[in-house]
């Protein structure tokens, strides 16, 4: 059999092959002989040998009869840790593992073309003609990758050390047979945070031990950890039926309570955050319609649909990278900001010019009349795109997250969004308190008619601001593609929340706003948690309906004396 | 002081004028007689038969048309614009459609006596909100207490804390948005986003018969007419003007002495009461209730009917929801792809160029041949 050992099999062969054991017979009789011969063939090609040799015995037991011989060598070989182990482990691992002679008595290591003996470590050439390969069955593969991953603990490298001690750590530790590694690791490590790793694997593989002194300091070991893996087990030691020993029972208790309360904490900031994360989302949607609805005093129920048009415009320029500039398609979404932007902006000014003008002072009506613009804009989306959902693929740089605490992962494009947000809120904020414009728009908002007096045009600030509004819906619709389907009717899920923002913060001025949509993601995402989404809304909803009840303007309204 | 002394149920019908109740027979003469028989009494290729497509369809408009007559009271009288009316409306649709899913008895898909959406969840009993519902008197309260009373905790606190105008549409709205979401999920108990559908018989009679198609068209049309009859009673009554004034001027009516939290609370719980039968009706001639019925964009055309009709003729919004549902089923069904710019014109045009709607049109016209 001629295998073409230079492709290496992919890890996913592992299962099929459970059924295709690739052992040749192997007798006592034959282990006899490897280990006979072994030594005879290394005085053959007798080469200055500089590393620590092999127990050839100890490496003829890859070939061994059955799993447990197997498993015992290559758990063995983990315990001495050379580099000269871990080549053969590595060999084994990747099938470069050749049996070799007669009586396949001589387990050849390759290195490409080049076959080495497994116990010496000398060349053997010619390479023999006639070689099976070595097919760890699944159950032996197991051991081995946990040897390896355990293996990677002794290289230089930092990183892959740490990485290596995190996957232990999250696959719940080793086989007890490994605790005298972990002693050697823990001897030769340098660095803190890799030695806290290994000292939480150590007591996770401790508690498996039989001394209740060992299990004690491991149970007390895992307190420290904020794995939620460990929550488990150490329940499980809490239980006499597991746990023996009171003491290691009381220790696991106490463990257990400080382990509860970081995995809490990590619940908590996990749950702060994504409520943050969809506050900003909230917060972009609502912004732009704090500006028309509560600086102009326009129901804008198209709103959401200038949300959408901003997606749709991401989607477009979106397929435009990908047809014409596949080389910089992460950085569409950039070039994506300023197209969503106008293109909601030249709506906008379209929807105000056309109808919006002739309803100011009309607030029902506005409301009425825009709904109406926003049944015309999604169908109009609709011919023009089609009713289904579009596919936006998000850049690379946008996907991924960064790893808090063990059980805290927070997603780059919800912390991109949260920042996106924040940036948007700081250019309106500069637009309308630090221009000219802004004082403009103010002005009307203040008093209309004072404002014309003293020369400012009334009538074109309003379509200026009114873009304004429709071109930040628009940003808000760039944030939306990176999170949510796009699709023509994406924007009638969120003019309620929008208008819940802006109707909680209060008319008139941004800071409501932001601590409205803040208030209502976090306030959502804790419900959620308990509760499910649904009555997370219909919570949210009725706090808001109390709210109301004390502050008929919102929580931040402006001052004023008028009475209807 | 005569009407002071006048018998209430004088005082009821008179409130509606001659040319009202010339109307009022001409259409009941059309609905509960004339449709009726010729559904009846002549068969297919008949030149007089009407067939179960235009006898759905026309009792569908009828409860829609109800809908519009409470939208006017509420909107139109005392300028309180509600975006919830579908949720009531479906509210009263499901509490009868209880009673017809209890009615369907064994005949489901599954021989229980469960509902088929219930054993499909692996449900063994009634959830405690289904107790009673296969009492037929019991549904026909449940369709006026569960939007009645509804309607009636929204709009105390809603109505005390005088959040009015367009703080209240959106809040009505949110409120319908919560609703929508609770009757999507599976195991509220109503069926998901299937609802209820495939119902069998009320009171034994077969629901799909013509004789029972006729009897529910009338019924719609006698809720129709009542509503009207109710409506203008209520708004020629004190009260109505009372309402109108709050509308006009809520400050003022406050100066004056008068409470305007009960005025409202009344007129909308009996709005959303009338909603509700109008649902109710509604659910048995169409075989289906599911919450797409609470969908925003339902209740938002609920206000377009008004304002098309004419807002505060009552008359008007009901002639709105026949003009506008008719038209969407024939656009439906010419020009699919243009409804929605049709709806969407509607609704700019109305809006900027009659803000008093068809019956507003009509006066100004007659005012001005007459002159």
């Amino acid at each position: 059999m001629i295998y073409n050992w230079l492709s290496k099999k992919p890890l996913g062969i592992i299962n099929s092959m459970l059924c295709k054991f690739q052992f040749r017979v192997s007798s006592p009789l034959q282990i006899l002989r490897t280990i006979f011969l072994l030594p005879w063939l290394a005085a053959m090609v007798a080469l200055p040998v500089n590393a620590a040799p092999l127990d050839p015995e100890l490496v003829g037991q890859l070939n061994g009869d059955g799993n447990k011989a197997k498993t015992t060598a290559i758990k063995e070989l983990t315990l001495l840790a050379t580099p000269e182990a871990i080549q053969i482990l590595n060999a084994l691992a990747d099938d470069r593992l050749m049996i070799a002679g007669d009586d396949g008595e001589l387990l050849l290591r390759m290195e490409g073309e080049q076959a080495f003996d497994a116990v010496t470590g000398e060349a053997v050439t010619p390479v023999p003609e006639d070689m099976d390969q070595l097919y760890p069955n699944n159950r032996v593969r197991v051991v081995l990758n946990t040897s390896l991953s355990i293996l990677k603990l002794f290289d230089p490298d930092r990183e892959v050390r740490l990485e290596a001690a995190k996957q232990i750590e999250d696959t719940g530790g080793a086989d007890a047979a490994f605790l005298p590694v972990m002693d050697k690791v823990l001897a030769q490590e340098s660095d803190s945070e890799i030695k806290d790793v290994i000292t939480l694997i150590k007591a996770m593989i401790g508690l498996k031990s039989t001394d209740p002194a060992i299990r004690l300091k491991a149970v007390q070991d895992l307190g420290e950890s904020d794995n939620p893996d460990i929550k488990l087990k150490l329940t499980e030691m809490t239980d006499p039926a597991n746990e023996a020993d009171s003491g290691v029972r009381s220790a696991a208790v106490e463990s257990l309570a400080s382990l509860e309360q970081k995995l809490l904490i990590g619940e908590t900031v996990t749950r702060v955050f994504t409520g943050v994360s969809l506050g900003s989302i909230l917060l972009l949607a609502a912004l732009g319609l704090a500006i028309t609805y509560g600086v102009m005093g326009i129901i804008n129920m198209a709103h959401g649909e200038l949300l959408m048009i901003g997606a749709f415009a991401t989607f477009v320029v979106h397929d435009f990278f990908r047809d014409h500039f596949a080389e910089y398609f992460d950085w569409y979404i950039v070039a994506a900001v300023p197209v969503a932007f106008f293109s909601a902006a030249i709506v906008g000014v379209i929807m105000e010019r056309t109808v919006i003008r002739w309803l100011y002072g009309r607030a029902l009506e506005t409301l009425l009349t825009t709904w109406g613009i926003s049944l015309i804009l999604i169908q109009t989306i609709r011919v023009t795109f089609g009713t289904f959902n579009q596919e936006i693929a998000n850049p690379a740089w946008l996907s991924g997250s960064v790893e808090v605490m063990s059980n805290v992962n927070l997603p780059w494009n919800r912390i991109i969004i949260i920042a996106f947000a924040i940036l948007v809120l700081m250019l309106v904020w500069v637009l309308l308190n630090r221009t000219r414009l802004g004082l403009f728009v103010r002005a009307v908002t203040q008093n209309r008619a004072m404002a014309g007096c003293v020369g400012v045009p009334t009538a074109r600030i309003d379509t200026v601001a009114f873009a304004l509004g429709a071109a930040i819906a628009g940003l808000g619709g760039v944030a939306l593609s990176q999170v949510s389907n796009v699709g023509p009717e994406m924007g009638q899920g969120y003019i309620v929340d929008c208008f819940m923002t802006v109707v909680l913060g209060g008319v008139g001025q941004l800071a409501g706003t932001v601590w409205a949509a803040m208030g209502i993601g976090i306030v959502t995402k804790l419900v959620e948690g308990g509760l499910g989404a649904v009555f997370a809304k219909i919570v949210v909803l009725a706090i808001i309906i109390l709210v109301i009840q004390k502050k008929p303007q919102g929580l931040f309204a402006l001052k004023g004396r008028t009475a209807d | 002081m005569s009407t002071a002394r006048t018998p209430f149920i004088v005082r009821f019908f008179s409130a509606t004028g001659r040319t009202g109740w010339v109307a009022l027979t001409l259409f009941a003469l059309l609905t509960v007689v004339a449709v009726p028989v010729c559904h009846l009494m002549f068969s297919e290729g008949d030149a007089l038969y009407i067939s179960t497509f235009y006898v759905t369809l026309i009792g569908k408009i009828m409860c829609y048309a109800i809908v519009a007559v409470a939208m006017d009271l509420i909107w139109g009288y005392a300028g309180v614009l509600s975006l919830a009316q579908g949720l009531f409306f479906a509210l009263g649709g499901y509490a009868f459609g209880m009673y017809l899913m209890r009615s369907i008895g064994l005949d489901g898909v599954y021989q229980s006596h469960l509902p088929d959406f219930m054993v499909f969840l692996d449900w063994k009993e009634y959830p405690w909100f289904w107790a009673f519902t296969d009492s037929f008197l019991y549904s026909i309260f449940l369709v006026i207490a569960a939007p009645g009373l509804l309607a009636f905790v929204f709009g105390f606190f809603v109505f005390r804390s005088r959040v009015k105008g367009v703080y209240f549409a959106i809040i009505s709205q949110a409120m319908l948005y919560a609703f929508l979401l609770l009757f999507f999920m599976n195991n509220t108990g109503f069926g998901g986003n299937n609802g209820f559908t495939d119902f069998k018989r009320i009171l034994g009679y077969d629901i799909t018969s013509p004789e029972m198609r006729a009897t529910l068209f009338a019924l719609s049309s006698a809720t129709l007419m009542f509503s009207l009859l109710l409506g203008r009673y209520l708004v020629s009554s004190k009260y109505g003007r009372i309402l109108t004034a709050i509308r006009d001027a809520e400050m003022r009516v406050m100066f004056l002495g008068y409470n305007p939290l009960w005025y409202k609370l009344f007129v909308w719980t009996l709005a959303a009461i009338i909603c509700g039968i109008a649902g109710a009706l509604y659910v048995p001639q169409i075989g289906i209730i599911n919450p797409s019925e609470m969908a925003t964009a339902n209740s938002i055309e609920i206000a377009i009917w008004a304002a098309i009709g004419g807002r505060g003729t009552l008359i008007g919004p009901a002639i709105g929801a026949f003009v506008v549902n008719l038209s969407k089923s024939w656009f439906t069904v010419a020009f699919p792809e243009f409804w929605l710019y049709f709806l969407g014109l509607l609704f700019v045009l109305v809006t900027l160029l009659l803000p008093q709607g068809l019956v507003g049109l009509y006066q100004q016209l007659r005012a001005r041949s007459t002159r």
